[in-house]
């Protein structure tokens, strides 16, 4: 800690920070534009002028920009010294010259940065009398908007873009005041991370463009603290809505999982929330092909006359249900009732996981923690795809190795610039090995292309040379290079971190990926292991149950149970068709909760319309077994509601049917002590700040008396929100609520996403009160388990039977938000895609077809050809259409078509 | 049409590239050359000559252009066959450059920026030349002008068919 | 009269070729630097007093020697010749570029060994045909010698050098800049600390020198700190390299002991003013320095000297402003150019530059109004040393702000008369 004066007052702040995150971290409000709190210092826009002087007998100090200034014991500054603040308001009176002052227009205003400096700033007054420069905006894709006239030059963008993201398709052209941020030409902006352009830009230049097609200001939109569910990580999210639909996402600081960031598929996926394929209240089916609407009351007096007339009722949860509707689910139908609605295979990779996570002693970071490792070795997950923003996090890591070269040359943390300066793209000793490219290579020091097994093998082998206890396995020659250097490189790092996943369905890679963590660990080295799951609350459900989709059906076809409940899942994606189709003919009545029209819906006997994230409130568990609450954001105007309430209703139990969410949990917790964690994943219901709730609306919502005028004039009753300390109104307390009931961000002064700095306790820090979410598994400290041996024999290609892996694509292989039209635009064509020399022998071009045999249907694929395949093998997209229900790996002939 | 487009960059152009990275510790760094390059060879640099670069240094065209509109000196628009830099700083303009640049303007019949409609000349004003003590001064492709008079302009023209 | 740096360039526009070069004691320097340590070398260089010649002064033996040593930071370190010379004004590194190469090469390599650097470039700026063929055939002609390559007359040393020819854009000219474009990159300054002797070609310890400050080099260490000194007339060592233009009689460049007197380089060597033309300032080093007047004339042409009237030595070559000649049409000229030049990095010099320029263009066409002075003067103080990101900015303030104390009734009367009294 240091001392440093302020306008003549002495403060305590954190040593090798920079004077400005000093300030802010203080809570003085100082206006700045290029610094950004996870993009650090550039010391570009000159905004954050303060006068700093020599010593304390040196009255006159000069102009520095404190965002480049390092913090220094007895350092005096002012903020307030009149040249100081002249200057500020001079700056954005530059700046303003050719700004379009367009604020009424402007899909920024009233959360603009901008704004929020110019008044800070005290500048009001139009001196320039000349031309504005203009520039022609381009066509960036279905996320972004571009609207380059409103641009301040900060740099942000392409700071954010091309060097915290590194992607490529994006730049700053020409020079003085004609500098453009865009494209070489227009299209479609690539990386997997652009919709932060949103909150990075100080103001419209880059805004939301499925905002804008039902555009709300902020302070219009009602909110709540909610988790994106569209991944197995939990990113933080705000969620809004206006009129009853979704209106946007943003990213919600949490210091231990997203920080600053979302990835698109969270940001841009939510439209499924609006989609036409929403059921908006219950339906009947019967006979089949007739279906008739319910009213509410008569769908669960039906359903329930069914359940007491059932034979046996079994239930089938969700990975992509709460943890409370999975529960309802089990106390509706019975403990031994209750199925994980996911194919046994997957069923027991999660279950491995767990108990890896619990017994081999090495300790999971979380997300954001990932970036702090110095080393990292990624096995078979194409993270960028799998699990997007662990993608962003590992590309900082990588740095870290590259960055210490820059702290010798005493070159501080946030002097960004200089530290990419120095590091001059150098790669540190991140490692992938997966079966073909992934979008981090361009990251990675080395990369191995190789089929699963060989994967889960070269892990072993890895494990082996760190530990020779560890069961080793034999390698090609290249593999074994590859296998080497990673060894060397883990062993000589100081936190080295090692990556898997279940997305290849290889438990011999979890394994595998166990054995090199523990290995490092008995080198004493202070090791990560960091395991990618499918769905929002896989982890939650395998926390709940051991018994899994396949020996659900076999209760039904086996006759012994004849009804069955299913809540939040389309079967036919978990399961090939004619055993669903099988599943169905048998079971006398299905009832299918889901917020989604979809294939298993059509075949039940009852659908009953469930809430979205959008519309419920709920806890989810994510990969790293952090349980995370999120809030129901709306009332929805018709039948929809949480899976839980459905459930609640049906089940014959009176004191359950009038619980509340924590009565829930309460009930939850005492079948499942392992999840008492969970309650502290958010304040309870009863929470109050003095007397008041938090209000989802901003105290300057606007046309709430107006917004039903035409139906009806006299306003009606907010809804009452029994399950958490959330009101529907804009009523209530205005400060800093607990971080996880955190709404919105707003501070006075500060109206953008920027607010997130008074929330912190010091900028980029936790939030206050710590950051939400609460961890259910802590690793021992011995290990308690052995190394693995289960290494794969070695791969053995058939004749004629290929062998078909899944590939995953962050637009598309994810059920819900694969609905939305924005990600749609950027969903590939179905494909199977073969090495060129495989494609070869196999007489197929790119452009031709092959037709895959599942399960006795013919299944036609168009081919591509991609020349990081080793060959042996093909991938087709996980999620698509074509593939719904496939349990890969799938063995196939190949069957070229014919035009 | 279905002929392929032709290629910018030769079989020749892309070893001296290559021939040029090897002098950096990075490819990229070769950037500026490479520009260089393709503009002595197509006295412009086309959104295509981008492309091809890019890929011979493993950038995107994206990173390629960046550098390429930075440089006053890349032509990313297609100039005439004579190129005239008329040096419009203030030594230059202390000893009557306005004169001649009036004068280049009227008898090319365009404006700085502009090419002739017979693609001959390219106007374009440019900063000091570091030839003060010899003002007014102007390039035409590679030869340096300098005491420059009205009287002489057409004259020194007529050498640049 | 000593010239060292160019008595002997050829006077028929030809450059110094290795044998003549070594005629008249070429190399000899780098012979007797070879035999001494990096460290001594350095220090001969700070006492014989050399100040950096690219404008801002700063002693180059201190700058060799903030080079951390191969012990501290191992790995490659490098040498830049700063060959841009794109200031408004400025014609003199062209000379040496172009009549003496060799000079320049010898310069770099005993530059290079001081700091045990094992490659340098020269950057020159677009434009300079001559200069570039000339020095390509000299680096060619200094390998074949044996003065570049492994093992340099036996020294043990080894040494690369190579040119990189620009292609526009003044800001090249600041050292960090200068250094991004070497990297193939946009010409953006980076932040100092670290400062590039530290980190700077690709993050690495650099040293940039001036072309002719690395010219003066060779003959340092040829004849020695005493002789040195002795050139100049001022507390620091050396001759300088004057030049004049505008409407004098004979514009020019000599080289001159350090601190000649203005009037001495304006009436004796370029002449005196033109007939029919009055002397009425002028802008000492180059377009970014403050206009002196005719109280002025007698100020000593060091960097010190010249500090004390209010301006900058620069790069010492003077742009005069006569009585018919319009100051505001000057510094709309001056200002033009900057705005074109800036970056754009930073918010001050990329938006206050052009706009400074309309409002001059303003006053100029008789648009302007009383209360643009008052903006200007915001403008200056806000675009004033170390309130922007590098020294472009506070460089093109210095023209304005002079102009403004010394000819503010030049402005008024174009606003009260609403055109240009000089049209
Ligand atoms: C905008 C700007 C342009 C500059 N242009 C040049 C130049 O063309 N040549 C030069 O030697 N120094 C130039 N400098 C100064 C350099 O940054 C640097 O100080 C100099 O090359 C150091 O050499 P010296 O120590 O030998 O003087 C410029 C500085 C600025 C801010
Ligand atoms: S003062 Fe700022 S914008 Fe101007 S050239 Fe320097 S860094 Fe660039
Ligand atoms: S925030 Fe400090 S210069 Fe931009």
């Amino acid at each position: 800690m240091a001392t440093i004066y302020i306008d003549g007052n002495p403060y305590q702040v954190k040593d090798g920070d920079n004077l400005l995150s000093a300030c802010l971290s203080l809570g003085f409000n100082l206006t700045y534009f290029c610094w950004h709190p996870a993009l650090h210092s550039v010391g570009a826009c000159r905004q954050c002028a303060i006068v700093r002087y020599r010593d304390e007998n040196d009255t006159r100090g000069r102009i520095v920009m404190a965002c480049m200034e390092q913090v220094a014991d007895q350092a005096r500054i002012s903020l307030e010294a009149p040249e100081a603040k002249q200057f500020r308001a001079q700056n954005i009176e530059s700046l303003m010259i050719n700004h379009p002052h367009d604020c009424p227009v402007c899909d920024e205003g009233g959360e603009c940065h901008l704004q929020d400096m110019t008044v800070m700033s005290g500048h009001n007054y139009r001196r320039y009398r000349f031309k504005k420069r203009t520039h022609l905006n381009q066509y960036l894709g279905p996320f972004l908007h571009h609207e380059m006239n409103r641009c301040i030059q900060c740099y942000r963008c392409v700071r954010f873009y091309n060097d915290y993201a590194e992607g490529k398709d994006f730049g700053v052209f020409a020079a003085h005041d004609d500098v453009y941020f865009g494209r070489f030409e227009p299209g479609v902006l690539e990386n997997e991370f652009s919709g932060n352009l949103v909150e990075v830009c100080p103001t419209g230049v880059f805004t939301d463009k499925t905002l804008r097609k039902h555009y709300t200001r902020k302070w219009d939109l009602t909110n709540a603290p909610s988790i994106c569910q569209q991944c197995g990580l939990g990113c933080n999210i705000i969620a809004s809505e206006r009129y009853g639909s979704l209106r946007r996402i943003l990213s919600r600081y949490n210091g231990d999982v997203n920080g600053y960031f979302i990835c698109d598929r969270g940001r841009f996926g939510y439209e499924y929330v609006n989609s036409e394929r929403r059921i908006p209240h219950a339906l009947k089916q019967e006979p089949a092909g007739n279906w008739q609407g319910l009213k509410k009351e008569i769908a669960i007096r039906e359903i329930r006359d069914r359940i007491r007339a059932a034979r046996k009722v079994i239930g089938i949860g969700s990975p992509r249900a709460s943890l409370e509707s999975n529960f309802l689910l089990r106390e509706l139908v019975g403990a031994d009732q209750f199925y994980a609605g996911i194919p046994e295979q997957e069923a027991k990779l999660i279950k491995e996981v767990l108990h890896i996570l619990r017994h081999s002693g090495v300790r999971t970071p979380s997300l954001k923690e990932t970036e702090s490792y110095d080393a990292i070795f990624v096995l078979g997950e194409d993270v960028t795809n799998t699990a997007p923003m662990l993608a962003l996090s590992l590309r900082q890591a990588a740095k870290n190795q590259p960055k210490e070269k820059a702290r010798a040359l005493k070159i501080a943390d946030w002097n960004d610039a200089a530290i990419r300066e120095v590091i001059q793209g150098q790669k540190g000793p991140l490692f992938i090995a997966a079966p073909s490219a992934t979008r981090l290579d361009d990251a990675a020091l080395a990369t191995l292309q190789a089929h699963p097994d060989e994967i889960a093998k070269t892990g072993f082998a890895v494990a082996h040379q760190l530990d020779a206890s560890a069961q080793g396995a034999e390698l090609s020659a290249s593999t074994e290079d590859f296998a080497r250097r990673v060894a060397e490189a883990l062993l000589a790092a100081k936190k080295p971190l090692v990556v898997a996943g279940t997305s290849l369905y290889s438990q011999a890679i979890i394994h595998a990926a166990a054995n090199v963590a523990m290995a490092l660990k008995k080198a004493g080295k202070d090791v990560g292991l960091f395991y990618t799951v499918p769905e929002v609350n896989s982890m939650g459900l395998m926390m709940m149950t051991d018994q899994y989709l396949e020996q659900a059906f076999h209760q039904v076809s086996s006759g012994e149970a004849d009804m069955a409940i299913v809540v939040e899942n389309d079967l036919y994606r978990r399961m090939p068709a004619h055993i669903v189709d099988a599943f169905f003919q048998k079971a006398k009545t299905v009832v299918v909760l889901d917020a989604i029209a979809h294939r298993t819906g059509e075949r039940a006997h009852f659908v009953l319309p469930a809430g979205t994230f959008a519309e419920a409130s709920g806890t989810v568990v994510n990969n790293e077994g952090r349980a995370q609450r999120f809030f129901q954001v709306y009332q929805p105007r018709n039948d929809i509601q949480s899976s839980w309430k459905w459930l609640q209703a049906l089940a014959a139990d009176d004191q359950l049917a009038v619980a509340n969410l924590d009565e829930v949990i309460s009930r939850l917790i005492a079948c499942y002590p392992e999840l008492e964690g969970i309650r502290e994943a958010a304040p309870d219901a009863r929470f109050r700040v003095g007397t008041q709730k938090i209000p989802r609306e901003p105290h300057r919502y606007s046309g709430r008396t107006a917004m039903l005028a035409h139906i009806q004039v006299s306003e009606p009753k907010p809804p009452e929100d029994p399950d958490s300390p959330l009101s529907f109104t804009m009523e209530g307390y205005v400060g800093t609520p607990p971080a996880p009931l955190t709404p919105f961000f707003w501070s006075p002064g500060w109206n953008s996403v920027q607010a997130i700095n008074k929330f912190q306790i010091e900028v980029g820090g936790p939030l206050h009160g710590g950051n939400p979410g609460k961890r259910l598994i802590e690793a021992a400290q011995q290990a308690s388990m052995p190394y693995f041996t289960d290494v794969p024999p070695a791969v053995q290609q058939q004749a004629d039977s290929w062998s078909i892996w899944p590939a995953y694509h962050i637009f598309g292989s994810d059920e819900l938000s694969a609905l939305s039209a924005p990600l749609q635009e950027r969903m590939p064509a179905s494909y199977l895609a073969l090495s060129p020399a495989d494609a070869k022998a196999l007489q197929l071009q790119p452009g031709n077809s092959v037709e895959v045999n599942f399960h006795g249907q013919a299944i036609r694929f168009p081919i591509i050809i991609k020349p990081d395949l080793p060959g042996g093998y093909a991938l087709v997209p996980k999620g698509w259409e074509a593939t719904a229900g496939w349990i890969f790996p799938v063995q196939s002939t190949l069957k070229p078509v014919q035009a | 049409m279905d002929t392929p487009t032709q290629r910018i960059l030769t079989d020749e152009m892309i070893a001296e590239i290559r021939e040029m990275y090897k002098h950096f510790p990075v490819k990229r760094a070769a950037c500026i050359e490479g520009l260089k390059l393709i503009q002595k060879h197509h006295k412009w640099v086309s959104d295509q000559a981008v492309r091809e670069l890019a890929e011979v240094l493993e950038m995107s065209p994206d990173e390629i252009d960046s550098v390429a509109t930075f440089y006053n000196l890349i032509f990313r628009k297609p100039v005439g066959r004579h190129v005239i830099l008329i040096c419009d700083s203030v030594s230059c303009w202390i000893m009557g450059y306005a004169e001649i640049a009036d004068y280049l303007k009227k008898k090319l019949g365009i404006q700085f920026g502009e090419t002739t409609a017979d693609g001959r000349f390219t106007l374009i004003p440019i900063c000091c030349l570091g030839t003060c003590d010899r003002a007014p001064a102007m390039f035409i492709d590679e030869d340096l002008h300098r005491d420059l008079t009205v009287e002489q302009i057409d004259a020194i023209l007529e050498r640049y068919p | 009269m000593e010239q060292p740096l160019t008595q002997h360039i050829p006077k028929d526009g030809g450059w110094l070729h290795l044998k003549d070069y070594e005629k008249v004691g070429g190399y000899q320097g780098l012979r007797k630097a070879l035999k001494m340590t990096p460290k001594e070398v350095i220090n001969l260089v700070k006492d014989a007093g050399l100040r950096g010649r690219g404008g801002a002064g700063f002693s180059t033996g201190l700058k060799w020697s903030l080079v951390p040593s191969p012990d501290q930071v191992p790995g490659p370190r490098y040498l830049v010749a700063n060959g841009d010379e794109m200031e408004p004004g400025t014609f003199k590194d062209r000379l040496l570029l172009e009549g003496n190469p060799h000079q320049l090469i010898e310069g770099m390599i005993i530059g290079a060994y001081a700091i045990q650097a094992e490659f340098s470039y020269i950057f020159l700026r677009w434009g300079y045909q001559n200069a570039e063929k000339a020095i390509l055939q000299a680096i060619q002609e200094a390998y074949e010698a044996g003065y570049l390559g492994k093992n340099i007359l036996g020294s043990g040393f080894s040494h690369e050098l190579s040119m990189h020819t620009s292609v526009g854009r003044y800001m090249c000219g600041e050292e960090t800049a200068l250094i991004n474009a070497l990297e193939g990159k946009r010409a953006n300054p980076r932040a100092k600390p670290p400062f590039p002797v530290v980190s700077g070609f690709f993050g690495k310890p650099t040293v940039v020198n001036n072309i002719e400050t690395l010219s003066n080099v060779p003959h340092i260490l040829d004849k020695g700190v005493s002789w040195y000194k002795s050139l100049s007339k001022c507390e620091d060592g050396g001759t300088k390299l004057y030049g004049v233009s505008g409407k004098v009689k004979r514009p020019g460049l000599w080289e001159l002991p350090l601190g000649t007197s203005f009037r001495e380089i304006l009436e004796e060597y370029a002449g005196g003013m033109r007939d029919g033309y009055q002397f009425k300032g002028a802008l000492p080093g180059g377009g970014s320095t403050d206009f002196i007047t005719a109280e002025h004339l007698d100020v000593a042409m060091d960097y010190n000297s010249v500090a004390k009237v209010g301006s900058r030595m620069g790069t010492g070559t003077i742009i005069v402003l006569d009585d018919r000649t319009c100051v505001v049409g000057m510094v709309l000229n001056l200002e033009h150019f900057f705005a074109q030049e800036s970056c754009g990095w930073c918010t001050p010099c990329r938006e206050g530059l052009p706009w400074t320029e309309r409002l001059l263009q303003a006053i100029e066409e008789g648009q302007g109004r009383m209360e643009d002075l008052k903006i200007f003067d915001d403008l200056t103080r806000y675009m004033a040393p170390g309130h922007t990101f590098c020294a472009l900015a506070p460089g093109a303030m210095e023209p304005l702000q002079s102009a403004l104390k010394y000819f503010r009734a030049d402005f008024e009367r174009h606003i009260h008369e609403h055109r240009c009294p000089w049209k």
